[in-house]
């Protein structure tokens, strides 16, 4: 790790990546801010009972308010649906681009968007004004039902990666995507492509009509730092951070009741003396094999070198000196 | 339908919201009491419906709408009700020119990419009529259902465009409602029907479930009903709800219950 370098009289030192990082996760930066502060690819994953549409509008009214433009490729709702709840500033500085009325061109006229879904995708790569863009694409599973899965990653990453025009010499403009994907819909192998292009990752659940939100940043030549926040999105769309879920319908275990011991007021003893103990740990095992075994074994102690049979025949007893085996022919 | 699920819904005849998508599924029971609901909710809301049926004949659904108080002839003749019986003329597409368009057309093709004869149809019948009067309220789009489809050859994301393209028309152009059923394979692992439900579950403003009981056939208890509100109007921003009902069918009616609740056990 580098050494931070110091700035002589200047009472502050410069803060090494891996220390402004966790400077950043301490200070109380807002949610929807530090989604956007990294740029590029914003992926919003959903399900059907915890749904991100909301959070994605809300992160668009945050970029419209902060003077981008936004452009949104409709695909999923009306384009009166989606303008709902923003108000006329925030919709003024939103471009829809509909693609939910007619994205396959079944009615055969010139009010579809030319080149159909992958054409109006690659139309937005091509910009023309300069500043600071957000684009937003509802949805990215809807694209990606609709075109091959390498195609939408090779547009995607052209998207989030738009260079000035060579020979310009303003500094790259950023430019976020922000794209929202029904995790249900898709196999391990898209998602992963798609999410493996994301400089941000939010897993939207929840619990107990809590929604939470597990972020992922993966910031450059760092290590992905991970968040969990808990939050709700009010009617205007702005953010609430919550605590985390209510607990009233938990019960909670009484803390001054002490745990039972059930092995009180019993009939028999179950705990040992000192000197059972001690007894029992060096008692060995029958069948355990161990040198004085061995010994035992191998060298027979004394009086035991043969052994002898004592018989007392009983009055009736037959006692035959024939072998019965000697008729074998063996 | 059935006053009691009426109830659970909050809703009437009267004021039946506009706009939306209903999704009714079903899990290792059935859930074709829902459709007989809605259809008979939506005829006596005086909505002009398109009920495109491929499960059954016309004269079941017709039985059971009796005994639910709607006659689906009388509302055939005047003109409320459009009926696709899907049985029937799945027949007549073989027996016709091959020129004129048919709705069922993809029994037909090989390979059959999309669904737009069908939605042609249903824009087609559904449309409002231009004769200056104001007959019926709203349209409606009724599907029974949705992955008989699936078996029919039809992919997935071709079922979900004709949705799209139904929901584009019906809901938002038209301000009607679209009400479909789609089967649960649950266990049985259907990729294809998964991602027509959960498509249809991301599109939807209300899921209606019914699943069997986790424990077995019960006869004082025939299932589970399952209510989610999804998409809620954003005034309000309510988080999304959920119920969740034990239900009996009866000869003419469905008693709803809460869970452990039933008359048979109390």
């Amino acid at each position: 790790m580098p050494r931070p370098f110091h700035l002589e009289g200047a009472g502050q030192r410069a803060l090494t990546p891996s220390e402004s990082v966790r400077r950043g996760s301490g200070r109380e930066l807002e949610m929807l801010e530090s989604l956007l502060a990294l740029g590029g690819l914003v992926l919003l994953r959903d399900s059907v009972e915890w749904e991100g549409r909301s959070l994605l509008k809300a992160l668009i009214k945050k970029s419209a308010v902060c003077g981008e433009q936004v452009h949104i490729l409709g695909c999923e709702v009306s384009e009166e649906e989606f303008r709902e709840g923003f108000d006329s500033s925030i919709n003024s500085r939103l471009v829809y681009h509909d693609l939910f009325r007619d994205p396959l061109n079944w009615s055969k006229t010139a009010e579809a968007l030319p080149g159909g879904p992958l054409g109006a995708l690659r139309a937005m790569c091509r910009r023309t004004n300069p500043g600071p863009v957000t684009i937003a694409l509802d949805s990215l599973s809807w694209l990606l039902l609709h075109l091959p899965c390498t195609t939408l990653c090779q547009t995607l990453h052209a998207l989030s990666h738009q260079d000035s025009r060579p020979g310009d010499s303003s500094p790259v403009e950023q430019v976020h995507v922000l794209g929202l994907l029904h995790e249900e819909l898709h196999g391990p192998g898209p998602v992963g492509a798609l999410s493996s292009l994301a400089q941000t990752e939010v897993t939207l659940s929840g619990t107990m009509g809590q929604a939470s939100a597990h972020i992922l940043y993966r910031r450059p030549q760092q290590r992905p730092t991970h968040q969990t926040q808990w939050f709700s999105i009010l009617p205007d769309f702005s953010l609430d951070l919550q605590g985390g879920p209510r607990l009233e319908s938990q019960p909670l275990p009484d803390p001054h009741t002490p745990p039972v011991d059930p092995t009180t007021h019993l009939t028999f003893n179950l705990h040992l003396s000192k000197k059972e103990k001690e007894a029992k740990d060096s008692l060995t095992l029958p069948f355990q094999f161990s040198s004085e075994k061995q010994q035992a074994l191998l060298c027979p102690g004394p009086g035991q070198a043969t052994s002898h049979i004592f018989y007392e025949p009983d009055a009736y007893d037959d006692l035959d000196q024939e072998d019965p085996d000697d008729d074998l022919d063996v | 339908m059935f006053p009691e699920l009426n109830n659970l819904l909050n809703t009437t005849p009267d004021r039946a919201e506009q706009g939306k998508l209903t999704l009714l599924c079903d899990a290792k029971t059935d859930g074709s009491f829902l459709v007989h609901h809605f259809l008979s909710f939506y005829l006596k809301a005086n909505c002009k419906v398109c009920f495109v049926a491929f499960i059954q004949s016309f004269s079941h659904y017709n039985i059971v709408a009796q005994k639910l108080g709607v006659s689906l002839t009388t509302a055939r003749e005047r003109g409320q009700l459009v009926f696709l019986e899907g049985l029937k003329s799945s027949v007549d597409v073989f027996f016709r020119a091959q020129e004129e368009p048919h709705p069922l057309q993809f029994l037909r093709e090989a390979n059959a990419e999309n669904l737009q004869p069908l939605y042609e149809f249903v824009r087609e019948a559904l449309k409002p009529v231009d004769n200056g009067e104001a007959a019926w309220r709203c349209p409606v789009l009724l599907v029974d259902d949705l992955s008989v489809l699936l078996s029919l050859g039809v992919g997935a994301v071709a079922v979900l465009d004709f949705i799209h393209y139904c929901r584009a028309t019906v809901c938002c152009e038209l301000k009607g409602n679209i009400v479909a059923l789609v089967h649960d394979s649950g266990d049985a692992e259907d990729e294809e029907n998964d991602i027509l439900l959960n498509g249809l579950s991301h599109q939807s403003h209300l899921i209606l479930r019914a699943e069997g009981l986790a424990t077995g056939f019960c006869r004082d208890v025939h299932g589970q009903l399952r209510i989610l509100w999804r998409r809620p109007s954003q005034l309000t921003a309510q988080r999304d709800r959920s119920l969740t009902y034990q239900y009996k069918i009866q000869d003419k009616s469905v008693s709803f219950f809460a869970k452990g609740m039933s008359p048979a056990v109390l």
